[in-house]
């Protein structure tokens, strides 16, 4: 049955067949048009949208647990939020998780997503012990780095085209309690800001907050958040006995899409007048929950109908070490003279990385919400071309409107992954409306 | 501790009652035609509720096996849930021996067969509780799927008379209506919300109906006054309808 559906950022939409996966044997059926796995729909453009959509989230089984170890072995479409349930209790923790947890395994392997640990620790794919895929034609491949290395290296970051995820087994993380030990620290501007990425380099977790309305003196000013998993000497008597208890949190729903001039250039002044102001010293040091560390915003369920039923974009991207600097000034600037920027931006530092499309490269990122209006389209065309003279490239998982071009000129292993999909995937059985229009 | 035997045991409701049940300290058996599936089924629930799942097969169609499953339950689970059943397709079903008799093997003479053995057990221990998912259907028959409404409506009283029968001896049959349920399958359909329930809806109620010893719910209170309208209708009314 034809239906709208939408990811996260609600543009674009698509008459979609959803096809929900349920067992392995439905997939020669289920695939016998050209399709895309999707997950819980939270990339932001149209990565997993197609005219024919498997939907994994019915395929969301946990496999194999292994404590002692810490092996955890799902089905693709089990989200992280449920992986968190199960294992946070035992002391373990996701070794890569991005800002939302409800996200589906499947999700994080095509994405190849990084976190707040990226510059320590890499991406997702560095964690992997093995997953299996579905290529079409009958034909399953279990991957790792040592095994199938070329499909196992496409198919992270590759956005579902090499085929349907089926398990993915991942290595976890110890952990000695629910806390992450927090340090807050302000930067007047841009320079500032860049020192303190250097002085917390030795942090696992670090990224800042960046105003991007900001001119003058305070250009570029944020707050870094850097952090470290709370370890059971840190915690006093009271709360040794529950270092591991997981906590229910309230949420906040946003029911309805609010009306856009919620999103006024003032609003969103005074919305960062005041976060900035939120920590009143300088530095600020507290222990928190993990939720509130790594998944603000998720404690509002629905928080993007904030920008209204037309929906908005994410725009990220990298640069390279060398062009950061220079890069961030001119597309910050650009991004404040034409003053339709988000609430608040994140700014984060990315260590090196591998991969034939995954987005990371040693540098830093920037990420914003740029609500839709007219006129939006045009000016992002604008901001690629500054993200391609300084060598940089978008995040795909966050893209809806990229144009080929600017594509193929930034990510400069296509031809590689196009090789692989040649190899593995020569009807291209799997394809999105990103896909045909980057690759078409 | 108590355990509780799930026939049926693949389905988004069966797993949803498993969970509630495992949550609350019993011990399942999970029976269902594919193992495989149960497997997996199993590993699931083992690793989230850290809990004693086994697995059984189990073919409702299969009459003969069914004396060989209920012999290899030792101990027999205080608990036995009849959650299997078969929608099947009514314009097939009308034309294709095959299909029809599918649907009324799955969900009457199927179930009429394991619970026969079962509750002869619990007449013998004298105790023990059936719960049975029935479905709304089985009230009226409509000629959109009135012989999967009449299996339905044939295992309704099938279990009313089991329980009269069992009520003497110290056990207990619970029949539940569940009306439209929200499974992962419908997901991204429009269902009304007044009228569909959510699985876990249907597991805490079954579990809380089955603790107090109701004789018969509907797990949306909605529906039970729907159907008090629909068998209201006079006959003359009712087979103008379209439904």
């Amino acid at each position: 049955m034809r239906q709208k559906v939408f990811n996260w950022g609600r543009y674009p939409q698509g008459d979609v067949d959803l096809l929900p996966l349920y067992y392995l044997e439905e997939l020669d059926e289920l695939t016998s048009k050209p399709c895309i796995a999707r997950g819980n729909g939270r990339c932001y453009g149209d990565s997993s949208l197609s005219s024919q959509v498997i939907s994994t989230i019915t395929f969301d089984k946990a496999l194999i647990f292994d404590k002692k170890q810490g092996i955890f072995k799902c089905q693709s479409g089990m989200q992280l939020s449920d992986i968190l349930d199960i294992i946070v209790p035992h002391g373990w923790f996701l070794p890569v998780t991005p800002g939302t947890k409800f996200i589906t395994v499947g999700g994080a392997v095509a994405s190849d997503i990084h976190g707040k640990n990226h510059h320590t620790e890499g991406s997702f794919s560095k964690h992997i012990i093995e997953f299996e895929i579905y290529s079409g034609e009958g034909l399953h491949y279990t991957c790792s780095a040592k095994e199938h290395p070329d499909l196992f290296h496409a198919t992270c970051g590759g956005m579902g085209l090499t085929g349907i995820i089926t398990s993915v087994t991942f290595q976890l993380k110890k952990i000695e309690s629910v806390f992450i030990t927090r340090v807050q620290e302000k930067a007047r501007n841009l320079d500032e800001a860049f020192e303190l990425f250097e002085k917390y380099s030795n942090h696992t977790y670090s990224m800042a907050w960046i105003d991007c309305l900001k001119g003058g003196n305070s250009f570029g000013r944020s707050i870094m958040m850097a952090g470290e998993h709370t370890t059971l000497n840190e915690l006093n008597a009271k709360q040794k006995p529950e270092a591991l208890k997981l906590l229910q949190g309230s949420k906040l729903n946003i029911p309805l899409d609010l009306p856009s001039f919620m999103l006024s250039g003032l609003s969103v002044k005074s919305f960062n007048e005041l976060y900035y102001h939120k920590i009143l010293g300088k530095v600020k040091q507290d222990k928190t929950y993990f939720d509130q560390f790594f998944y603000p915003l998720d404690a509002i369920n629905n928080w993007n109908r904030m920008y209204g039923k037309h929906g908005f974009i994410q725009y990220q991207f990298v640069l390279p070490l060398s062009t950061s600097r220079a890069g961030l000034v001119e597309i910050m600037e650009k991004i404040r003279n034409q003053g339709s920027g988000s609430f608040l931006a994140v700014l984060k530092q990315f260590g090196p990385q591998d991969g034939m499309l995954s987005f990371p490269m040693e540098g830093y990122t920037l990420a914003l919400d740029f609500p839709f209006r007219p006129g939006l389209l045009k000016f992002l065309n604008k901001l690629d071309e500054l993200v391609l003279k300084y060598h940089g490239r978008l995040y795909l998982t966050k893209d809806a409107r990229m144009d080929a071009e600017v594509f193929k000129a930034s990510y400069p292993n296509l031809g590689e992954f196009i090789n692989v999909l040649d190899k593995y995937v020569p009807k291209r059985s799997f394809s999105s409306f990103q896909s045909e229009r980057l690759f078409g | 501790m108590g355990s509780i035997l799930i026939l049926g045991g693949t389905s988004d409701i069966a797993i949803s009652i498993a969970e509630e049940y495992l949550s609350n300290g019993y011990q399942v058996v999970l029976a269902a035609r594919n193992l495989e599936r149960l497997g997996i089924v199993k590993s699931d629930l083992q690793i989230r509720y850290n809990g004693v799942v086994e697995i059984k097969p189990f073919d409702a169609e299969e009459l003969q096996s069914h004396h060989d499953l209920v012999g290899s339950l030792d101990p027999l689970p205080d608990i036995t849930l009849c959650a299997f059943g078969y929608l099947g397709d009514q314009s097939i079903a009308k034309k294709n021996t095959e299909e029809c008799l599918k649907i009324i093997t799955v969900n009457f003479t199927g179930a009429v067969s394991i619970l026969n053995l079962i509750s002869e057990r619990y007449k013998k221990n004298r105790a023990g509780t059936i719960i049975g998912l029935s479905s709304v259907a089985g009230e009226r028959g409509r000629q959109s799927n009135y012989i999967y409404g009449s299996s339905k409506a044939a295992f309704t009283s099938y279990l009313s008379g089991l329980r009269n029968e069992l009520f003497h001896f110290g056990c207990h049959v619970l029949t539940v209506k569940p009306g439209f349920v929200d499974t992962k399958m419908t997901k991204h359909l429009e269902l009304n919300p007044w009228l569909t329930a959510q699985p876990n809806q249907v597991a805490k109620a079954v579990f809380r109906g089955a603790n107090s010893k109701r004789n018969t719910i509907y797990v949306l209170k909605m529906w039970r006054f729907i159907m008090f309208i629909i068998r209201q209708l006079p006959e003359t009314v009712f087979k103008r309808l379209k439904m």
